[in-house]
């Protein structure tokens, strides 16, 4: 029988790589009896679903720009650049 | 070439800083890798208007993205186990001698108004900048990204078994420091 730590690390896993049919078995009964890990199951997935919304937020952000100091810097890095190729 | 290069800089500067923003989390970064964009698009000739230039220089920086998040994971390892031993995350945080949970993890109530979807997002992002560097970096390179799991081992010089540790520790983290975020707002 699988602790609540093993579960939560093989569900963790399961993200990552093919569980074996056996471990799954183990994993399907332990959150047949256990609340705790299937909320943690449920969890575990949205933090995908959500990370990926805040990095979604983020780019939509329109007042999220670059300072005028970065412009010019990478203006400036970009223009020496463009010159020397041109040597 | 340079005017160009000055006007998708003017055009497509912030939207490409935003992009890298969201995957580096550090302004620094995001600046250095928008700057790598631009002085590569200068190299490379191809773009003849095919697709549009934001299309093109948002790829090329998805490319200096990786690299930069590749540089972070692979620096300065003594050995893998070193890392994870300076990595203080211990699984005796969550679990008991038994392997019971410490704290079960309780139900979430879903953000109702645009305010609380806020409210939840901030929160998230708070506890995503509270991770050790290497787990946060490695777990927004997966679970962002969604790079492969072995490709990105190879990449990154680090075994399998230590990338799933990494990951299982960055996501219980960020679960809990979710939770009491959350929870308590």
């Amino acid at each position: 029988m699988l602790t609540c730590r093993q579960t939560s690390q093989l569900i963790s896993e399961s993200l990552d790589r093919p569980l074996t049919f056996s471990d799954r078995i183990k994993i399907k009964f332990h959150l047949f009896l256990c609340a705790a890990c299937n909320r943690f199951n449920i969890q575990i997935r949205q933090l995908c679903v959500v990370v990926k919304m805040l990095t979604r937020d983020t780019e939509d952000d329109d007042s999220i720009v670059l300072s005028e100091d970065a412009k010019v810097r990478i203006s400036k890095e970009v223009a020496s650049a463009s010159t020397s190729k041109h040597h | 070439m340079a005017e160009n290069v000055n006007d998708w800089l003017n055009e497509h500067g912030d939207y490409l800083y935003r992009f890298a923003l969201a995957r580096l989390r550090d302004s620094h970064q995001a600046e250095d890798a928008v700057q790598e964009t631009m002085l590569a698009a200068i190299k490379n000739n191809s773009f003849e208007g095919r697709s549009s230039a934001r299309t093109w220089l948002t790829g090329i920086l998805k490319h200096k993205i990786i690299d930069m998040q590749r540089k972070q994971i692979r620096e300065q390892p003594v050995s893998d186990l070193v890392d994870l031993e300076a990595d203080d995350t211990t699984m005796d945080d969550f679990f008991n001698e038994r392997g019971h949970w410490l704290e079960r993890p309780k139900e979430w109530d879903k953000p109702d108004s645009a305010l609380e979807q806020k409210q939840f997002l901030s929160s998230l992002s708070a506890c995503l900048d509270k991770l050790p560097a290497k787990l946060k970096v490695l777990f927004m390179m997966r679970d962002v990204h969604e790079i492969e799991n072995e490709k990105t081992c190879k990449d990154l010089e680090i075994t399998p078994t230590n990338a799933w540790v990494m990951l299982y520790r960055a996501r219980m983290r960020l679960r809990k420091c979710l939770e009491l975020n959350w929870a308590t707002r």
